[in-house]
């Protein structure tokens, strides 16, 4: 039988000839470029003035998908990258999108430092709790007592909790979602595209291949019917207050909303003051 | 408008040029000898509309360079040994996606933290091969402030005519000295801009090279470049399992710079017309070498100085000819041998090179090169 292969309307957004992307079945990083691709549409972003940067790993393969100035760096170093482009060419919109390892094991000083900066960019964090691309090793967020590669025992390291990281560090835009919450996802991607300074999502993605397995989730299934089960909806909660421990609840929602001068804005200040005439 | 006399250390001097050059970001990280770079770049670019941003670390510094750069500015770091080993991972990023970018590295002696305030040469290697892979970067060396005023203008045309990292290796004492130094009118400054695609951009082939070098289309002109560190095609396409490809990559990225290293090439001769023995060096220690020699040719020694301010692409070709004639080289230098090793392989045995080494802290006394020259000359 022959199917009949039609256009996607979303292709427009995508290097389609790239397609087959490299994601195992049951991968979360598809919602999320889902999810982040519907925002750009129904933000109707000019793709010309949209630049997505990413690390190394498998979030970090999403740039390279997606049809704009797309820019795949070295790992860790995403943020400082995002940071320069953002503020030698402002009228891009600039968007990181990596994973847990990338942005705050290696690049975790990048991000605390552009949060406390505020340079005006959006930071997607997809949280798998673990190192996918390198066979599943343990991260900075795997949660403890959680077996991974590099855990054959259980972690016994304490896992960050990303959203409060970023909330000290002084993101003027904090939420968490799974990507069970698609819609929420998508929702509050357009949020943070239009907020302006630097604003945090963490995505809760399954990585049934390299993580689910080791730790009684084996099909992509077992970590969304998790998710449901364990969601707990808690906007502007103290993020300090949503911890990520094995088996216990993820609280999720929209954590921080503030204002606060950019790093571009007090650039642009500074500049008109001391101008030579 | 008429030339402008200054009195400027190497640090100003090198700020200045890279403005005069165009450079309108700078990020960077203190460090010894080199943080009077950042200092004098935060106060200086904001006044001609540009931006300073002192980053984290020096990781970070030159990724933002790279953003930066690809955000289509011209961009610059300072930093010395220890910082610079940390830029190189991404280094080899901006060699592998073609980046234009500056890095103004004031030596210091190492190895290690070695000795922060003093002189040393001991980076000419790192600047070649300090990240993995093969790969070309050009090496540009000042004798004076002067010279770190022109040349940083010159090493700025190289990057972006090149689309190449273009490393301005200055030594603490070149960055901590004050002379003369001479503006010319900006309208005799020559200043290069890198090439855009004239291309539509289902055209664009953005690693495509034309006489060379690939039109660079940066963020926001609408080519939707996809730009990263793994082996790509032609159209910036990772293509990690393909032999083919790399050898593709790997050959343009190095050759580009390879093949033109005659234009890069920039050397000094003094007193080199009938010279039997050639000093070999570069930065401060051309300065004593000229002393040197101007000492043997009161002795009637016929020695004579190649000063190189391109250190790489190292000038294979040319230390190949000139040993058809010289037959005695000594490379004076602030490390255990590092130049060393280039002209003596340069020269294919058809001269003898040696080595007079300082191991940092100082710079060679004109007497102490004189005194080898006279060993030398005698045979010892």
């Amino acid at each position: 039988m022959e199917i009949e292969a039609r256009a996607n309307p979303m292709d427009k957004y995508l290097r389609a000839d790239r397609i087959p992307h490299i994601w195992c079945s049951g991968c979360g990083l598809g919602i999320v470029l889902n999810a982040f691709l519907h925002a750009i549409e129904e933000l109707n972003i000019d793709l010309d003035k949209l630049a997505v940067v990413s690390g190394i790993g498998c979030t970090g393969r999403i740039a390279g998908y997606i049809n704009t100035d797309s820019y795949h760096t070295t790992h860790g170093r995403a943020i400082p990258f995002a940071t320069g482009l953002k503020l030698a060419n402002p009228e891009m919109k600039v968007v990181v999108i990596s994973g847990d390892g990338d942005l705050f094991a290696i690049g975790g000083n990048h991000f605390i430092h552009a949060a406390r900066r505020n340079i005006d960019i959006t930071v997607i964090g997809v949280n798998n709790y673990n190192y996918g691309m390198t066979g599943g090793q343990l991260g900075p967020t795997t949660p403890l007592g959680a077996r991974t590669t590099t855990s054959p025992y259980g972690n016994i390291e304490h896992p960050f909790n990303l959203c409060h990281v970023a909330h000290a560090a002084g993101a003027v835009y904090v939420a968490r979602w799974t990507v069970l919450h698609a819609i929420r996802l998508k929702n509050s991607i357009k949020e943070a595209l239009n907020k302006r300074g630097f604003s945090f999502i963490e995505v809760i993605a399954a990585c049934p291949t390299t993580y689910g397995r080791r730790n009684k989730m084996p099909d992509a299934l077992d970590e969304m019917r998790f998710y449901r089960e364990h969601s707990v909806i808690k906007h502007g909660i103290d993020p300090s207050q949503a911890n990520i421990e094995i088996g216990k609840e993820i609280v999720v929602g929209k954590f921080v909303d503030i204002e606060k001068p950019t790093f571009n804005e007090a650039v642009e200040e500074l500049k008109k003051k001391v101008k030579k005439k | 408008m008429k030339k402008e006399i200054r009195f400027w250390n190497g640090s100003i001097a090198v700020s200045e040029g890279a403005i005069a050059a165009g450079c309108r970001f700078f990020a960077g990280y203190p460090i010894t000898p080199a943080s009077d770079i950042a200092e004098y770049m935060a106060l200086r670019l904001p006044q001609e509309d540009g931006i300073f941003i002192q980053m984290e670390d020096e990781i970070a510094s030159i990724a933002a360079l790279l953003g930066a750069s690809w955000g289509g500015a011209k961009v610059m770091t300072s930093t010395s040994g220890p910082g610079f080993s940390l830029m190189q991972e991404n280094v080899g990023l901006a060699a592998v996606t073609e980046t234009p970018l500056v890095i103004a590295e004031v030596q210091r002696a190492g190895p290690s933290t070695g000795m922060p305030t003093l002189v040393g040469q001991g980076d000419v290697m790192q600047s070649r091969w300090g990240s993995h892979g093969d790969y070309e970067t050009i090496v540009i060396s000042p004798s004076s402030p002067q010279e770190s005023f022109d040349l940083v203008i010159r090493a700025f045309n190289l990057a972006e005519l090149y689309r190449v990292p273009v490393i301005f290796l200055m030594d603490e004492c070149i960055a901590h000295m004050s002379e003369r130094v001479v503006i010319p009118p900006k309208e005799e400054i020559e200043v290069v801009e890198r090439i855009k695609p004239n291309v539509s951009p289902e055209k664009y082939m953005p690693f495509q090279p034309v006489n060379d070098i690939a039109p660079m289309a940066t963020a926001g002109m609408g080519y939707k470049v996809h730009v990263t560190g793994l082996t790509h095609n032609e159209k910036g396409y990772p293509m990690t399992t393909s032999p083919d490809i790399q050898e593709w990559m790997v050959r343009h990225i190095c050759d580009k710079i390879r093949k033109n290293e005659h234009k890069i090439r920039d050397i000094e001769e003094y007193r080199m017309e009938d010279a039997e023995i050639a000093i070999v060096a570069f930065g401060i220690v051309g300065r004593s070498a000229k002393a040197a020699v101007k000492m043997a040719r009161r002795h009637r020694i016929k020695a004579g100085l190649i000063r190189l301010k391109t250190i790489w692409p190292f000038p294979e070709s040319y230390f190949e000819s000139m040993a058809d004639s010289i037959k005695k080289f000594i490379v004076a230098e602030i490390n255990y041998g590092q130049i060393k090793l280039e002209v003596e392989r340069a020269v294919h045995g058809k001269a003898s090179v040696e080595l007079l080494p300082k191991f940092g802290g100082a710079v060679h006394q004109p007497m102490e090169i004189y005194q080898k020259i006279k060993e030398v000359k005698n045979g010892n």
